[in-house]
Order: C-alpha cells, then sequence, then structure tokens
C-alpha cells in the first residue's frame, strides 16, 4: 500500500482530508499490533526542537528508534545556531542536507508552514507556537476511535481553556469532518472563539456551552480536558476565581456513560485529581502512548514506507 | 446630475486617474496607501462630499498617473466600493470597480506580533475571507490568525 501522504509536509491538520486521516489511523493500529519494525534501514530523521517539549520529542524519538532510524537534531534554541543568530531558512536549509525527515517544534506561530516552503525535505509539524499541533490531534483521534469504536457522532465534551488551547481547535476542525456533538465547558473568559464556532455551524453540526463540569458528564462519550494557565488571564484575581472550577474527581465519574473515556493532553497540573488515574475510564496515559503509533505510521507514510 | 456637482467641486483632469466612490474616512488612508504624498504630479482630493448610494464620499484624482493592479488591490482593502476611472485627454477611457483579490501577498503586516512574518525575513501572504455577517477578513497563510479590517497595517 503506496500512500498519496508520500513526500508531503504535514503542518496544519486541515492540509489532511478524511481519507488522509483514516489511512494515517489505520496505519497506526498496524504499528500498536507490531510496533518494532524494522523499515528506516539507515535513514536519518531530524528532530529539531527550538523549545522544549519532553512529551511530543520523546515520542517522536520513540517512534524512529521503533522503526530502526537514526535522529540528529537539538532539543532547545540554545544548544543550536539560533543561539547565533542563524535563521530558521537557513537552519532548515542546512539539516536538509543531512536528513530525509524534519520534526520540528518552533515558538513562532506559522513557523512550519515557511520551513515546509524552503525545505527541500518534508516537514512534520510538532507544534508552531501557539498554532498547529497535528500529531496531537491525530493522537486524540486514534484514541477517541479506539475507545469508542467509530469517530462519527460522538458527544465530545471539552473542558478548560478553550479560547487558547490550540489542542481542542483542530480537535474540533478535524471532528468536523466525521460529525459531532460538541459540549463545551469554560469560564466566561475562556470560551471557544467564534472562528471555531463558525466552523461547527459551516459543518451543519451543533455545539453547545456551559460554565458547569457536572453538567456534561452524563451525556459525554469523550471527556476531553485541558489545564487552565494562569498567564493567559489579564486580572489574576480572575484566575484564581476559575481555577479550581473544573476538578475532576473519581467521585463525579459515577453518573457518566459505560463507555465514557477521560481524555487529556497533558501535562495535566490539579485538573484531575489522581484518585481518577485508577478508573478505567481515565485514558490519558493510553493516549500518550498512542502518540507513539501515530508519529510512526506518519514518518513511515511521509516516507512512501507504508 | 450628482456626480457631475460633486466632480465640479474638485477640478477636472486632463490625463491621470480618478478614484470615486472612496468611503469618507479612508481618504487619508488611500492617500497614504498609494504614497501620495511623495507623488510630483497634481493631486487633488475631497472628501464628506455628497454621494447618492453612500450618503459621504471621498473623491482622489492623480494626474499624469495610472495604477498597477498590484496598488489597486491595496485600495480595495480600505474602500472596497471604489471605482477607478482612468482619464486621457479629458475623456474616460476605461471605468471599473477595484477588485479585492482573493490573496493578498506581501502589503499587509500580519498582526500577531508572534507570527513567523513579523520574526523572520518571511514576505506575508492572507487569503481574503468573509466571516459570517459578510464583513472581509484576512487569514494568515502562515499563523492562521483571522485578521479584522480595524487591524490591517500596510507595510
Amino acid at each position: 500500500m503506496m500512500s498519496t501522504l508520500k513526500g508531503h509536509s504535514l503542518i496544519s491538520i486541515t492540509d489532511y482530508s478524511k481519507e488522509d486521516i483514516l489511512k494515517i489511523l489505520d496505519i497506526a493500529e498496524e504499528f500498536e499490533a507490531d510496533p518494532r519494525q524494522n523499515i528506516l534501514g539507515n535513514r536519518v530523521i531530524a528532530s529539531l526542537f527550538f523549545e522544549p517539549s519532553t512529551r511530543t520529542r520523546l515520542s517522536f524519538e520513540s517512534a524512529v528508534q521503533y522503526l530502526g532510524g537514526r535522529i540528529i537534531g537539538f532539543a532547545s534554541a540554545d544548544t543550536s545556531s539560533v543561539k547565533k543568530g542563524e535563521s530558521l531558512k537557513d537552519t532548515i536549509l542546512t539539516v536538509s542536507n543531512y536528513s530525509d525527515l524534519i520534526v520540528m517544534r518552533n515558538p513562532l506561530d506559522g513557523s512550519a508552514r515557511y520551513a515546509s516552503e524552503v525545505s527541500p525535505i518534508p516537514i512534520i509539524n510538532a507544534g508552531d507556537g501557539a498554532n498547529q499541533h497535528p500529531t496531537q490531534c491525530l493522537l486524540d483521534l486514534y484514541s477517541i476511535r479506539k475507545t469508542q469504536g467509530r469517530l462519527e457522532n460522538i458527544d465530545i465534551a471539552m473542558v478548560g481553556d478553550l479560547k487558547y488551547g490550540r489542542t481542542v481547535h483542530s480537535l474540533v476542525q478535524a471532528l468536523c469532518l466525521f460529525g459531532a456533538r460538541f459540549h463545551f465547558v469554560s469560564p466566561d473568559s475562556l470560551k471557544m472563539p467564534s472562528s471555531v464556532k463558525t466552523v461547527i455551524k459551516n459543518a451543519g453540526l451543533e455545539y453547545y456551552q456551559y460554565t458547569e463540569l457536572s453538567d456534561v458528564i452524563s451525556l459525554a462519550d469523550i471527556l476531553y480536558m485541558t489545564r487552565i494557565q494562569g498567564e493567559r488571564f489579564p486580572d489574576p484575581l480572575e484566575y484564581e476565581k476559575v481555577k479550581n472550577a473544573y476538578i475532576l474527581e473519581n467521585a463525579m465519574l459515577e453518573q457518566s456513560k459505560d463507555n465514557m473515556k477521560v481524555l487529556h493532553p497533558l501535562p495535566r497540573v490539579n485538573e484531575i485529581a489522581e484518585d481518577v488515574d485508577d478508573n478505567p475510564k481515565a485514558y490519558y496515559f493510553q493516549q500518550a502512548r498512542n502518540g507513539v503509533y501515530i508519529r510512526q505510521a506518519l514518518i513511515a507514510a511521509i516516507l512512501g514506507l507504508k | 446630475m450628482n456626480t457631475k456637482r460633486t466632480e465640479l467641486k474638485v477640478s477636472a483632469i486632463r490625463n491621470g486617474t480618478v478614484i470615486d466612490h472612496i468611503p469618507a474616512e479612508s481618504v487619508f488612508q488611500v492617500f497614504k496607501i498609494l504614497n501620495l504624498d511623495a507623488s510630483d504630479k497634481q493631486v487633488y482630493f475631497g472628501t464628506n462630499l455628497e454621494s447618492k448610494k453612500y450618503g459621504k464620499k471621498g473623491l482622489i484624482k492623480i494626474s499624469d498617473t495610472y495604477f498597477k493592479p498590484r496598488e489597486t488591490n491595496k485600495i480595495a482593502l480600505v474602500a472596497p466600493n471604489a471605482t477607478l476611472i482612468e482619464i486621457k485627454d479629458y475623456d474616460v477611457v476605461r471605468k471599473g470597480k477595484v477588485r479585492l483579490p482573493h490573496q493578498i501577498d506581501g502589503i499587509v503586516k500580519c498582526f500577531n506580533p508572534k507570527c513567523v512574518t513579523n520574526n523572520q525575513k518571511v514576505s506575508t501572504s492572507f487569503l481574503v475571507t468573509q466571516d459570517h455577517k459578510g464583513e472581509m477578513k484576512l487569514f494568515c497563510k502562515y499563523c492562521e490568525k483571522t485578521m479584522a479590517k480595524e487591524n490591517i497595517e500596510f507595510i
């Protein structure tokens, strides 16, 4: 099965059609069944992390290692030529001479799109500032399909910082391709932006907004929790008011559906109490593991190996 | 008749371009966008002129100057209903509405300070879109932020 994704960068989840997404999820499923496949041979993957990231970087590097490939790169801008004032273009053009594929995280919004324009080899965006993080979106979709047996017409509740959270924006966009009912729980100051709501309306789908977490627990198939970040609030007093508004505790899950699963892009701070971890409905650590299979699938598909 | 009267309020030109139906409040913006204060040609302008269609309008006449599409595109961002009239020897030789292109490259600054275009040597590129109210918006191809008309700043 040769992929049409071969040779193309992945910058934004909207770069992929429904068929592309399903193809990646299917390949990821193959890797979950058999993760150690020595298919990269002597290929070299460049991992350029201009800002630190634990989960995403390690998960990409783990994916490459499972596939028998090699990794070059850096884990922060401090240890790269950026510190000497090199432009992003020069870094990308140079590294493209040394590798077959570039995985890049950069704090500037739009840096990944720009890198893909100047690079002769494909780029996978591992997060460009507050803009896009498409591999997170794909692993979320994988986790939803795996736990619900389908992507179509799920009831998904998204909780926390819906205004600035890039993962929830991308996930809404992607789920609109499959049909879903969206339940948004946030403080008034962190509501889902109107641009994202427009995408839902244009897809002919419905969304509902709430301020209480307890209102959505019994109706959700997926409870997608996010962190409320203090630095987002112009007024520290406002943050104090809402920072503990959405803490999921184990007892609250009693009223949830049997098929319901709790997802979180991690890291969590206090929004999911630790007593939830042992509940079979807690899925966030498996969700993080699914990230490895998704990244294996992307690397293999983009390099034309699956 | 009304149009004729307003045109007479600003002197007729022999050769050049008339930009009509500029929103009254955007005349100085158009002036700036076209860099007319640096022009060595005769330039006339009027604002708060009567207009049947728009109530009040602005108008600019520039002698011996014709514009390239790249320049008229810029006008369309602040004066989407403007009419461009090219005059040769006092006769109208061409008349047409300015047209907002689907894409705006290299002339507008992205309003997002964290956008790569404001931090590296990258030329900007925007897709022209509309929100559900029909308001014109610019979608940055790089940072994917949507910019409203009031945030538009020219490079």
